[in-house]
């Protein structure tokens, strides 16, 4: 990904991407929707609620509701390695006035890409993971998915209930 | 003159709208003179602000209305057209102030018509003494040449007047000086209440007092000023305050509380602070801060309603149909915030209720019902809730129409829309563009504001329910949850997490351990012995589905907060109870807000996120019995059915025989085991484990599965009473909650049929197929089985009747099953053996109420026949509703014990009446 850069400098519109990581898989998320990059902390469980959602937390007085990427994606929660409180990080996205905790596994660099690199979804991705990608970059000897923020968090409690 | 004029029009708008409703009170009660005096007034005020600020227009208007009004005050019968002529005259008056209001200057004009209306009328009576009465009423008023009238200006007015006044001058120039100033400065009510003492004293400072005063209305003053005089002494000083000011104010009330309780937290944490007197003060002070701007925010819901009445009176004059108007609790306070909102569709579902609700008078008398319409507005605080509900008498949703609109609008498929639950049915009047009104009337109809009504009250995290009978009208109610708000909340420990529980709610606190004050349990639901009382109790942990199994032991000691919501009152069990505080609610995630346990969330003094708990919701998760033999997945699935009308079904699937999914009905499961293989005991053939110091037969939910002779061996275990059966399974896949639609019938005993589940083809188990593979005289039944009684079981779905029709009929009935109410009726009246009838109440097309209330109104045989109502939640309103039915019991659902229990008391009974 350090090398993506170097694509940057080609022709044509660019788009920024703050990237962030679920085990070995690269995600990109577009820069104007992600307004914090924090470490999550004293997240309060909500019980009943989606599997999805992590907890509340407090953000400078705001109360933010924290969901972890890795269950959205459906895959298993990270094993706890070492001492048990792995240093995850949570990216601050909002949507409709409220402001959602993004808990992803870290956080890595803004990344500058070009149309020349950008390859529509596979189509043989989970379904549940081609309506959350908006498309596929790639990068020097790795892919970097991009995320559609308001796919993300477009899980209604409905949707929510019957998984 | 600015300033003066938009305080003038807003509070001519008030006056408008008091007089709006008081006029109504008025034509009902054509004696009340209190009522009289106060629209006089008023009208009195407008007019003569008018004349100050120089608006003729209206001036004129008011005026004519004044005298029409003096003349009802001299004895003229107020009748309703002359009601409607001046409630139209408000109207222009309304339209003036609004124009005035966007450009400063009256619009041009004539309102000669009405004037001349009003002044026919005004002069219409016959009454010979009352002829002088409108003869010295001009239309403009006459300029200052009187001398004041006896109570006409007080002191403190003619001050205030001066000092509002431009110069003294502008009384010579536009006459009625005093009670125009005197409005814009003070207070509505008190407006002309002068008082008795003071016009003398007054007489010789101000020249023109009330110089339009009719010869008639010095009387009429007079006596308003006995009437008033107490008003008038204790004067009101009131301002206007812009919201958003108010707003602010609240919102830094809130951070002050935020850090009032950071400094409290600190300071219990260090012992030997100085600062602890000054803190103290300091906590007072914010205590009392924050109740003084809470209390600006709060209005009676009663201004809201005011508008109504009139809204009412012109419907049922537009309409035809005679309306009765009934508002209850209309002083419950909510936040002005709030209000606002709700306003509106308040007003819109009245019009609705009138319009759509109540059957034209003809209609209601043919229906056998009182000719007058009756639309019930009620408004009540409840656990911390508001609750609105708008009730009419009238006819009912059309379920009917509304199941083909809803087609017809491709809303959804005829097939989807024939299994849902009249409540579901009924939402969809809350969808855009949908309106079932045979015609359009200028009412309503036209299919635009449900939509509205509903979306203006989920902003504020409010919800709307629609409970509607054929005949007997329709129930809207809305409950607004409390947001926007501080409410002092008792903090406590459940599991590992903290909690808030609104102080409103809790009654007492009692702490229960092992010893004297002990939880004690009746067939697992625990219970409470509290002053001679039994009190059931819910453990907040096993609520929220937290409990890992081992909950008895947790309930042995720690608090029970005693909660009442409405007239339930029940306890919740909590493990440990920290303190008071006064938290600032925020509202749950958009995501979150399906939880029914909670209400909102909060940052506690120290900076950590607790939710609070919702005691509605957690009174409706008692009442339905949730801590039965649950894990997660159980009260989730009871969360869930609670939330109105779902017809979905919770299922435990697992793999059983050539690894082929089948699945049970969570609800008939009592627990789910996993057991050592060499556990597994043979006797005379027969696998068994012991179980609980009980011996428990096995069997294989397939005839392919063997009992595996090592490692270990996953159990349904079913339970009955005392006898449990052990389900032998491959592997317990999943809970699913879904939707159950009986494909394919099986033509196997042991299965009921197949349906998919989550995309897979699975087979649904027939429970009672295994029973008596266990126990032999299961399916026999258990003692009362001499007499064998005849049962009839109403269920529109086939997977009940087929689930339900083996456990009864193993319980010793004799078993008939009809598919709606329509054959059930058909069935009851051609069979006399039937004298049991167990039906859902929730069918699409005829209810199981319907039904019920079909053989109460038939022949005696059918109307004394004993019923059981099956429902998917029982809710105060169901159970009232099943009380005036004389429904013997109402039963959940699943609750198949519950269900034989209610049988046999019936049966009991009928035998004990027959000895």
């Amino acid at each position: 990904m350090q090398a993506a850069n170097a694509n940057g400098a080609e022709t044509g519109p660019t788009d920024d991407y703050v990237t962030v990581y679920v085990g070995d898989t690269l995600f990109g998320l577009a820069i104007e929707r992600v307004h914090d990059v924090f470490v999550p902390s004293g997240v309060t469980p909500v019980p009943l609620a989606p599997n999805e959602i992590v907890g509340l937390l407090n953000l400078r007085g705001r109360v933010v509701t924290a969901l972890c990427l890795r269950r959205r994606l459906g895959l298993p929660d990270a094993e706890p390695q070492g001492d048990k409180a792995s240093p995850k990080m949570a990216i601050g996205l909002e949507q409709g006035g409220e402001t959602f905790a993004l808990v992803v596994d870290g956080v890595g660099e803004v990344l500058k890409l070009g149309a020349d690199s950008r390859e529509a979804v596979p189509i043989n991705l989970d379904p549940r993971w081609r309506n959350l990608a908006t498309c596929v970059h790639r990068l020097d000897g790795r892919l970097l998915v991009i995320l559609d923020v308001d796919a993300l968090l477009g899980f209604s409690a409905a949707g929510a209930k019957a998984a | 003159m600015d300033d003066l004029l938009r305080e003038f029009l807003t509070e001519s708008g008030e006056h408008l709208d008091t007089v709006d409703a008081e006029l109504v009170r008025f034509e009902q009660d054509p004696n009340n003179q209190t009522i009289l005096r106060n629209i006089f007034r008023l009208v009195h005020t407008i007019k003569g602000t008018c004349g100050f600020l120089g608006l003729p227009r209206l001036e004129a208007l008011a005026h004519a209305a004044e005298t029409l009004m003096g003349r009802f005050r001299d004895g003229l019968p107020a009748t309703s057209e002359s009601v409607t002529v001046i409630l139209s005259t408000l109207d222009r008056l309304k339209a003036i102030l609004a124009d005035l209001e966007a450009t400063g200057t009256e619009p041009a004009g004539s309102d000669d018509d009405l004037i001349s209306e009003l002044e026919r009328m005004a002069s219409a009576a016959p009454e010979p003494e009352a002829a002088p009465a409108p003869a010295p009423e001009p239309v403009l008023p006459e300029p200052v040449s009187r001398e004041l009238k006896p109570g006409e200006v007080t002191l403190d007015e003619l001050e205030a007047a001066f000092l509002a006044a431009p110069g003294p001058g502008e009384a010579d120039v536009s006459a009625p000086v005093p009670p125009p100033v005197e409005a814009p400065k003070a207070e509505v009510p008190k407006v002309e209440a002068p008082k008795p003492a003071a016009p003398k004293a007054a007489a010789p400072k101000p020249e023109p007092a009330d110089v339009d005063a009719s010869r008639a209305e010095p009387a009429g003053d007079t006596e308003a000023v006995v009437a008033t005089e107490t008003t008038a002494a204790g004067k009101i000083q009131t301002i206007r305050v812009n919201v958003d000011t108010l707003e602010h104010l609240m919102t830094m009330v809130s951070e002050l509380v935020l850090t009032r309780n950071q400094l409290l937290e600190i300071a219990r944490r260090h012992e030997d602070s100085s600062y602890k007197v000054p803190l103290q003060r300091l906590s007072h002070v914010t205590a009392e801060l924050q109740e003084g701007v809470m209390k600006t925010r709060m209005q009676p819901i009663g201004s809201a309603w005011q508008k109504l009445p009139r809204v009412v009176r012109d419907l049922s004059a537009e309409l035809g149909k005679q309306i009765d108007l009934v508002m209850v609790g209309a002083e419950t306070e909510l936040d002005r915030q709030v209000l606002e909102v709700i306003k509106d569709p308040l007003t819109h579902m009245v019009r609705n209720s009138a319009d759509h609700g109540l059957e034209s008078t003809a209609g209601r008398v043919a229906a056998g019902k009182p000719a007058r319409g009756t639309i019930r507005l009620a408004a009540y605080h409840e656990g911390g809730t508001i609750t609105i509900e708008i009730a009419d008498d009238g006819k009912g949703l059309d379920l009917a129409a509304i199941r083909k609109k809803a087609v017809e609008r491709g809303l959804t498929s005829q097939a989807d829309v024939e299994r849902m639950t009249d409540a579901q049915v009924a939402k969809f009047i809350f969808d855009a563009g949908f309106s079932t009104a045979a015609a359009v009337t200028s009412v309503s109809g036209r299919g635009v504001g449900m939509d509205v009504v509903k979306t203006n009250i989920e902003t504020i995290g409010g919800i709307i329910d629609i409970a509607t009978t054929a005949g007997r009208g329709t129930t809207f109610t809305i409950k607004i949850p409390l947001t926007l708000a501080i409410v002092a909340a008792l903090i406590v420990r459940a599991g590992e997490h903290r909690f808030a529980l609104p102080q409103v709610a809790v009654l007492e606190l009692v702490r229960v351990d092992a010893g004297a004050q002990r939880v004690e349990r009746i067939n697992g639901s625990p219970v409470l012995r509290l002053r001679e009382r039994l009190l059931p109790i819910v453990s907040l942990t096993g609520l929220l589905g937290q409990s890992d199994g081992q909950g008895a032991e947790t309930e042995q000691a720690g608090f029970v907060v005693v909660a009442q919501v409405g007239r339930e009152r029940f306890g919740i069990l909590v493990d440990e109870v920290f303190h008071t505080e006064e938290i600032v609610v925020k509202p749950m995630s958009a995501k979150l807000r399906h939880i029914p346990m909670f209400a909102g969330n909060t940052i506690l003094g120290d900076g950590a996120v607790v939710l609070i708990v919702d005691p509605n919701g957690v009174a409706r998760q008692v009442a339905q019995g949730v801590q039965g033999s649950s894990g997660h997945a159980d009260v989730d699935a009871e969360a869930e059915a609670s939330e109105i009308g779902d017809t979905k079904t919770t299922l435990l699937v697992f793999k059983g025989g050539h690894g082929s999914f089948k699945a049970v009905p969570l609800s008939l499961v009592t627990r789910l085991e996993e057991i050592e293989c060499d556990k597994v005991e043979w006797l005379g053939g027969r696998p068994l484990i012991q179980y609980r110091g009980r011996l428990m037969p096995l069997v294989p939910a397939d005839p392919a599965i063997t009992i595996s002779s090592e490692g270990t061996q996953a159990l349904v275990v079913f339970s009955d009473g005392e006898r449990a059966m052990g389900l032998v399974v491959d592997e317990i896949v999943d809970i699913v909650e879904e939707r159950l639609d009986i494909e394919i019938a099986a033509d196997r005993s042991d299965l009921i049929g197949s349906a998919v589940l989550r995309g897979r083809a699975t087979d649904i188990i027939n429970i009672a197929h295994f029973l008596p593979l266990a126990y032999d005289d299961w399916a026999r039944g258990p003692k009362k089985s001499e007499q064998v009684s005849t049962l009839l079981l109403v269920d529109d779905s086939a997977f009940f009747r087929d689930m339900l029709s083996p456990v009864l009929k193993a319980a010793g009935y004799q078993v008939l099953t009809a598919a709606s109410a329509d054959a059930a009726l058909t069935l009851l009246q051609s069979d006399p053996r039937i004298e049991v009838v167990v039906t859902d109440l929730e069918m699409p097309g005829r209810s199981g109420f319907d039904l019920v209330a079909a053989m109460r109104g038939g022949e005696p045989r059918l109307a004394g026949l004993p019923v059981i109502g099956l429902t998917g939640t029982v809710g105060a309103e169901a159970v009232e509703r099943a009380r005036s039915l004389a429904i013997s019991d109402l039963v959940a659902k699943f609750d198949r014990s519950g269900l034989i229990a209610a049988l046999a008391e019936i049966s009991a009974t009928t035998v004990s009446q027959a000895a």
